[in-house]
């Protein structure tokens, strides 16, 4: 380390002191159920994505009915009722094990708009994938920008 | 009374010192003088460099995220940044700016009236930027639409609301070479660069030590995540399994190999990346492989 950088640190040091750490708070097991609920249903679309997007890379051959089977399971999954799923105080900063934001619960309108996008994109991969390899091209780039969309302001990175 | 003349002038020199530590280093003006930017290149520079990420208004999609107003909030352990309009309005964004103050902020944090920038602004990874890139990304934004949004303060509490402080950081962390300082392949060579400097990638995959530098002996080793909860993941090899293709299908359509689908801040990053030409994407990913796998 030179001379300066060596000052320079030394007066930093000086100067801030040490950073508070925040403080660790301890995490309960409650709404178990409904949280492995909800995250079995978002595993259930992944799973049914995957075909889906392997095609419209072209790492797999398209095939039209096991993409027209996968668009149809991902719009039943779109289409379950989510009333019991999202129990006020199941948020990542009351319960363990869930990346669920208190922006879910704090802005309701939000959330719901975003489900609705997840719903409309569905539909549209329903319509899309039995047709050809562009159709279903575009709309996985869609249904991928829905989850996305929710993704970005409702779920806690890693 | 000898004891106290002694006391002050060591008190005014230790003053003197860091005055003369932390003041801004601005470029030489000439740096810039040859320089006519590209405003077609200068999007490419765009992109990848993320700028609608933290510029555009909360909630910007699709041709809202050109406008680059500012006004984002950013919660950190240091308090709020609020982004800056950075669109070409001249009265309220940086149309008034001239290339070299441009090249002043991007290359160095130094701010046209000579103070400095905190580091939630890039620089650190901007610095590495080459001034023709520099040239064309400013010959660009001013292609942009204006906006008359005025900016907000930050929020910060003492010390860290002390401005000139930032000189004493910037002569700890701002350092124009690489991270990656060997010898590296033609694809991870060029990687580095939109990895290193543009994508500023290290920004939230490295950790950083209590100051808020980054410990780049953990590079893209992954962090806490800086605002909330949960973390920003390792991407070295160490951390990321992922195939060559793995990576570039995930860096353009956000699904990673289980279709989970990217959120958070890295939607925004995939939204700019999305647009690169293909090339660009397999350079980072040449990197990405080349980088030491830190566990």
């Amino acid at each position: 380390m030179s001379a300066i950088r060596m000052l320079s640190a030394t007066v930093a040091v000086a100067f801030l002191g040490l950073a508070a750490t925040a403080p660790v708070t301890a995490q309960d097991e409650s709404f178990a159920a409904e949280r492995e609920a909800r995250q079995g249903q978002f595993k259930l679309l992944g799973l049914n994505i995957g075909p889906l997007a392997t095609m419209a890379q072209g790492r797999i051959d398209y095939d039209p009915v096991v993409a027209k089977a996968a668009a149809d399971n991902i719009a039943a999954i779109a289409s379950l009722d989510q009333s019991l799923m999202w129990p006020a105080g199941s948020d990542n900063e009351s319960v363990s094990a869930t990346r669920a934001l208190p922006a879910i619960w704090a802005d309701p309108a939000g959330f719901a708009a975003k489900l609705d996008g997840l719903r409309s994109a569905a539909g549209a991969m329903q319509q899309a994938a039995g047709t050809d390899l562009n159709a279903l091209r575009g709309a996985v780039r869609e249904l991928g920008a829905a989850c996305s969309a929710c993704h970005e302001n409702y779920r806690q990175p890693q | 009374m000898r004891v106290v003349s002694w006391l002050a002038g060591i008190l005014l020199l230790a003053v003197l010192a860091t005055w003369w530590l932390a003041r801004p280093q601005p470029l030489p003006a000439a740096a810039f003088a040859a320089l006519a930017g590209d405003p077609a290149s200068g999007e490419r520079i765009f992109r990848a460099a993320g700028c609608a990420s933290c510029h555009s208004a909360e909630g910007a999609r699709g041709d809202d995220l050109l406008v680059l107003a500012g006004g984002r909030g950013f919660d950190t352990d240091f308090g709020v940044f609020r982004a800056p309009n950075i669109s070409p309005d001249p009265e309220h964004g940086i149309g008034g700016w001239t290339l070299a103050a441009f090249g002043n902020a991007m290359l160095g944090g130094v701010s046209p009236d000579g103070g400095h920038y905190y580091p939630a602004f890039p620089y650190t990874s901007y610095a590495r930027m080459t001034l023709a890139d520099v040239a064309d990304l400013k010959a660009y934004l001013d292609t942009l639409p204006p906006s008359r949004q005025p900016d907000e303060a930050h929020e910060l509490a003492f010390p860290f609301d002390q401005r000139w402080a930032l000189g004493l950081w910037k002569r700890l962390y701002l350092r124009d070479g690489w991270v990656m300082d060997q010898e590296l392949d033609e694809a991870a060579g060029r990687g580095r660069y939109l990895v290193e400097a543009l994508a500023h990638c290290g920004e939230c995959h490295t950790p950083r030590d209590r100051f808020g530098g980054m410990d780049t002996a953990r590079w893209l080793a992954g962090a806490p995540n800086p605002s909330g909860r949960g973390s920003i993941p390792n991407i070295t090899p160490g951390g990321l399994d992922w195939s060559t293709e793995d990576i570039q299908a995930y860096l353009v359509s956000g699904f990673t190999p289980s279709f989970d689908v990217a959120g958070g801040t890295m939607a925004a990053v995939i939204e700019g990346l999305s647009r690169l030409p293909e090339q660009d994407i397999a350079d980072i990913v040449a990197y990405l492989k080349a980088v030491p796998a830190v566990e």
